[in-house]
């Protein structure tokens, strides 16, 4: 990921030539969508919760500094193993040095999108160190060699035919077998023996209780707890905004966590992890990797009060119709597309325009993300930083004068002429890309001006 | 009580049976308009392109043209949510500020400022109404889907009083069309996915007419109904409400 260089635009439509699996796609993921909203409906305060939720976010980001060192000095006193990390490298290097320093060269690793972002699996594997993701659907993208393509759903592009072929070519199921329960249980027996052999398990964390210094970790399967009470290290990786100031924060995002993720009232495993068992060791990364960038900047920073529910991709028509792996970054949909040029406005300049900007995205955040608003910000920061093509900066600027002019506009658009041609929202894409699959409004044998000088002229 | 009438530029160019019936019905309901002739277009459609500070001299064409009036009134939800949430200048901001609290898409201004509650209009069709995001979720114009909060919708609250109209279910109703401004053909494959699978969901309902507020979500879906050779038309919704007995 990272290195395509096709952008959403040319990705998309190479994702829509089968229009039967964008339907599905589509469908599977309306299903969640509709799921949450049954959730959210069951609980009369939700929209309470969602501004308690945001209040609580907004309440961090203000006080990150103070919050981060008093959860520092209490995960200190209970025994855990404070790291910080400025970026990205500086995350597997600690990582991978906690692994030398205890002659570890195989490990497994719960759910964590922030190691996705990081890339650390490819720097463990390049450094000779087996990584095996333990998340269902993490595996089965690892055994694919692809991405997660959904944050909470990594392999819901995949079809439960492809898993049966990968499970064969992987784990020997017979060939064809793709029921769901089969393919399951046959991953849970491969995955036991990773849990049980591997030395050190690396998780994520959804929540880290200032108050306390303890962290939470939400899983559905349970594979966060399988591989941290196996092993004798382990390693839990956290951005630096994962914070929450008191332990009783967490009746505010365990309700709307996984209600707003999968519809599910809460994920099956919230497990809390506070100090390491006697002989085990527990490491915290603490990793900034543009965070405090992306606080710096007034219009983006309430991006990072984000929970990683995937709502906003669920709700999204145009991810559920394009899917994850076209927005080429780890975390994909709205809330990556706000995300992502902070770390590299260049390579993600095309992933704030990848939205119609209709703004549900912004209505099922549970932590009231004005998502839809600040796509639009990022494309003005995006155009002004010289990210755009500039053929379409010239045709704006002819735009800009003709409908700036009266004059000029209405000899130009005397019934249409100029506008068939530069329809406004047609600039710099050739007429073509409307023409394609739509036919073009018929032109009226005259404008409304033209029509109300005539009834004027007449009176 | 005067209004300035805000006609869009695509509106004025491909749909001025819409503006019409705009004019027409805010006439019918005793209002003095006045339609601004110098008027062009909002500068959305550079805005929404990232290149909002190409529309300073848009901004300022549009307070020459409507300062003056007590209420301006727009067709089109999206036109009307762009001036509400981003007309500046950098000499008449007061100006600029009176416009945005006093501008209106039409729907609206008839149930909260003219608080219609009788319309003499007959339409004796199947209707599917579609919800652009730019009413619904920018300007309220309706409830929606996502919010755990009590139904109500603008739309649907007029087009009860005109007779013999059929209002028609949808599976999902309020999901966008895709048109999204320059996203139509930036985006080509995602936009045209997103207008087919919406006029599916009118087509399998049973809609003669697809209505909305704004025009440009039923341009892109015109267009796409054309295409595939459909009887089904769209239709603005002040055609409807001016639709006469």
């Amino acid at each position: 990921m990272g290195t395509t260089t096709k952008d959403h635009a040319e990705l998309s439509d190479i994702f829509n030539k089968d229009e039967d699996r964008v339907n599905w796609h589509d469908e599977t993921l309306w299903f969640v969508r509709a799921k949450r909203d049954k959730a959210a409906h069951y609980i009369p305060e939700w929209e309470d919760l969602r501004e308690n939720a945001s209040q609580i976010k907004d309440n961090v980001l203000s006080n990150l500094s103070q919050y981060l060192i008093s959860f520092e000095e209490k995960a200190q006193k209970n025994g855990i193993i404070v790291h910080w990390a400025a970026d990205a490298q500086e995350h597997n290097k600690i990582v991978h040095q906690i692994l030398t320093d205890n002659g570890i060269n195989r490990i497994v690793k719960s759910k964590s999108m922030l190691t996705e972002e990081c890339h650390l699996n490819e720097y463990l594997e390049h450094n000779n160190i087996e990584v095996i993701d333990t998340d269902l659907g993490e595996r089965i993208v690892q055994l694919a060699k692809e991405a997660p393509s959904h944050i909470v759903l990594p392999c819901i592009h995949k079809k439960k035919e492809e898993i049966a072929e990968l499970f064969h070519q992987h784990l020997g199921t017979p060939k064809g077998e793709s029921d769901p329960i089969f393919l399951t249980a046959a991953a849970r027996i491969h995955l036991r023996e990773k849990f049980i052999t591997r030395k050190a398990a690396l998780t994520g964390v959804n929540f880290a209780v200032a108050e306390t210094g303890e962290f939470v970790v939400c899983t559905n399967e349970g594979n966060a707890d399988m591989g941290a009470h196996l092993a004798d290290v382990h390693i839990a990786s956290m951005g630096i905004e994962k914070i929450i100031p008191k332990r009783k924060h967490l009746a505010v995002f365990l309700r709307i966590l996984t209600r707003s993720a999968t519809g599910q009232p809460i994920t099956t495993y919230s497990s809390h992890f506070k100090k390491p068992r006697p002989g085990q060791q527990m490491h915290i990364v603490l990793v900034d990797n543009g965070r405090t960038t992306q606080l710096s900047r007034p219009d983006f920073r309430s991006s990072l009060k984000c929970i990683r529910c995937a709502a906003c991709m669920n709700t999204c028509p145009v991810y559920r119709r394009s899917g994850g792996h076209s927005y080429h970054t780890a975390i994909a949909g709205p809330i990556g597309s706000i995300l992502a040029p902070n770390l590299d406005m260049k390579e993600y300049a095309d992933l704030p325009f990848a939205s119609t900007l209709c703004g549900s995205c912004s209505n099922v955040c549970p932590v009231k993300i004005n998502i839809h608003e600040q796509l639009y910000k990022w494309r003005q920061v995006i155009v002004k930083e010289g990210y755009v093509d500039s053929k379409k900066a010239t045709a704006m600027k002819a735009m800009e004068f003709t409908l700036s002019n009266p004059g000029v506009y209405k000899t130009a658009g005397k019934v249409g002429r100029w506008f068939m041609k530069h329809l406004p929202f047609t600039v710099n894409n050739n007429i073509n890309s409307w023409y394609k699959q739509r036919d073009m409004p018929e032109v009226p044998k005259e404008s409304f001006g033209e029509w109300f000088k005539k009834q004027n002229d007449d009176k | 009580m005067t209004v300035g009438l805000f006609v869009p530029c695509y509106i004025d160019q491909f749909y001025p049976n819409a503006a019409i019936a705009t004019l027409n019905l805010l006439q019918k309901l005793g209002v003095s308009v006045v339609y601004p002739t110098k008027q062009t277009c909002c500068g959305q459609p550079m805005a929404n392109s990232g290149f909002e500070h190409l529309t300073k001299s848009c901004n300022e064409l549009f307070i020459d043209n409507f300062d003056e009036f007590d209420y301006i009134v727009s067709p089109s939800g999206s036109c009307t949510l762009h001036i509400k949430d981003h007309l500046h200048s950098d000499k008449r901001e007061p100006q600029a500020t009176g416009i945005r609290k006093k501008v209106y898409e039409l729907t609206e201004f008839l149930t909260d400022i003219l608080k219609v509650e009788k319309l003499n209009a007959s339409f004796p069709h199947k209707v599917g109404v579609h919800q652009s995001c730019h009413g619904q979720r920018g300007l309220m114009l309706a409830q929606m889907s996502e919010l755990v909060a009590a139904p109500f919708s603008k739309p649907l609250q007029l087009l009860t009083m005109v007779e013999g109209l059929e209002i028609v279910p949808l599976n999902r109703p309020d999901e966008c069309c895709g048109f999204g401004g320059t996203f139509c053909v930036a985006e080509e494959a995602v936009s045209v996915k997103m207008g087919k699978d919406r006029v599916e969901d009118h087509l399998n309902n049973g809609a003669e007419f697809i209505t909305a507020a704004d025009m440009s979500c039923l341009m892109h879906m015109e267009g796409i109904l054309r295409r595939k050779e459909s009887n089904v038309k769209v239709i603005h919704i002040a055609e409807i409400l001016n639709a006469s007995q």
